[in-house]
């Protein structure tokens, strides 16, 4: 048997865990997992349950990983490079950190402070809410890994893109003063012993946990309703694969939407069992997570509106290009 | 014991703020607390990842909440 087929279908999208909860579903519920009801009630326990695992468990992977990375070593990493290199390892180091606006906002602060070019500093700041080794792991357990992968590599791609684009553009001049004022000191983290790296770990979990679960609960449901009760003729009608405006339109209705990855990511993968192209719930899922109102609020207090206004225009149009790419294509993936 | 929280108002920095009071408390020394949320204000001690905690002017901890143990100790 092919281990990996094996270890995709075990542990990533967790059939065991799906046999079981047909299991309850039959003979607790006494409901028919081929009927409407029945479905839905599988389908939200299930998902529920394995993106709670997951869940836990990459965040705190990914947390370990990020606790030899904070945010003044990645500075200081990232000084000490110039030209397309900084921005691909900006892109790249992006992905390894944080996974919330409040806590890339300071990290903006402190590149711009140290005087990092502001493509490398952007291109940091688009791959960040984008692409993050949790997200990655979660669509390889609802897709596939071709599918992770090329995400990885287009979300990176629209980073380093968009940081040149801005560098071109000049603007300098839109980023707040008083982030360039009083230059920073370079300070050395302090070494955390491995219990200090455990707790920073499950303290992350705890926290992400508390964040995200009610829009995975949210996600999940909307997922199930889609799975289940509206007609594919509805979905498709509006974003069937031969609709050519339904990237533009989920792209747009994703911008004030907010909600983490784990909540976006069942959508989505209901989205695509309905006949909605990949690349269409792709881009949906991408403009919900990488452009949001509160992210932009806290973007608002350190650049001013042009290159706000850019920042989110480049990002808008990127994720509509990797959507019509990913419906083009999509052949090769599922 | 002049001590800063520095933080833009997420959980963590709440849980900073009461876990050092904890350990001030039970230590039983007279501290001082300020939140600092301001960002410029942040910045001018250097820090890039909050909550950090500042006692008497120096940054001693950031980006994480020490566990009450590891407070008391820095707190003493």
């Amino acid at each position: 048997m092919d281990i990996f087929s094996w270890l995709n279908s075990q542990l990533l999208r967790m059939d065991w865990l799906s046999s079981l909860v047909r299991q309850l579903v039959e003979k607790v519920f006494h409901l028919n997992t081929t009927s409407r009801l029945g479905a839905s009630i599988h389908f939200f326990i299930y998902d529920v349950i394995k993106i709670f695992i997951l869940l836990s468990v990459l965040i705190f992977s990914v947390s370990w990983v990020q606790s030899y990375f904070p945010p003044e070593r990645t500075k200081r990493i990232l000084g000490r490079m110039t030209g397309f290199k900084a921005k691909i390892v900006g892109a790249l180091m992006g992905t390894i950190t944080p996974f919330c606006s409040c806590s890339s906002i300071p990290l903006f602060i402190g590149f711009t402070n140290a005087g990092f070019p502001i493509g490398v500093t952007f291109t940091f700041l688009i791959s960040s809410p984008l692409v993050d080794l949790a997200s990655v792991i979660l669509l390889a357990s609802i897709f596939n890994w071709q599918i992770a992968i090329a995400y990885v590599v287009t979300g990176v791609v629209l980073a380093v893109i968009g940081g040149t684009i801005i560098s071109k553009a000049k603007m300098e001049k839109y980023i707040e003063s008083f982030v360039l004022k009083n230059k920073m000191a370079d300070i050395e983290p302090d070494k955390l012993s491995r219990k200090e790296r455990i707790r920073f770990s499950t303290d992350q979990v705890k926290d992400v946990f508390q964040r995200v679960w009610v829009y995975v609960f949210i996600g999940v449901g909307i997922g199930a309703a889609i799975h289940n009760w509206i007609p594919e003729e509805v979905i498709t009608s509006m974003a069937g694969k031969d609709k050519w405006w339904s990237v533009i339109v989920a792209t747009l209705m994703g911008i004030p939407m907010y909600a983490d990855i784990f909540g976006t990511l069942p959508i989505a993968e209901a989205l695509v069992k309905k006949g909605v192209g990949l690349g269409t719930a792709l881009a949906f899922m991408m403009s919900v997570t990488a452009l949001s109102l509160p992210s932009m609020i806290m973007l608002k207090k350190v650049v001013k509106t042009p290159l706000l206004v850019l920042f989110a225009g480049i990002v808008t149009f990127g994720i509509i290009i990797i959507g019509y790419v990913f419906n083009t294509f999509d052949y090769l993936f599922i | 014991m002049d001590i800063k929280i520095l933080g833009t108002g997420c959980t963590k920095c709440k849980k900073l703020l009461e876990t050092s009071e904890q350990a001030a408390k039970e230590m039983g020394i007279q501290i001082n607390v300020e939140k600092v949320t301001d960002m410029e204000k942040i910045l001018s001690y250097s820090v890039m990842s909050t909550p950090a905690l500042v006692v008497n002017g120096v940054v001693k901890v950031m980006g994480r909440v020490p566990s009450l143990d590891e407070l008391k100790k820095i707190l003493s």
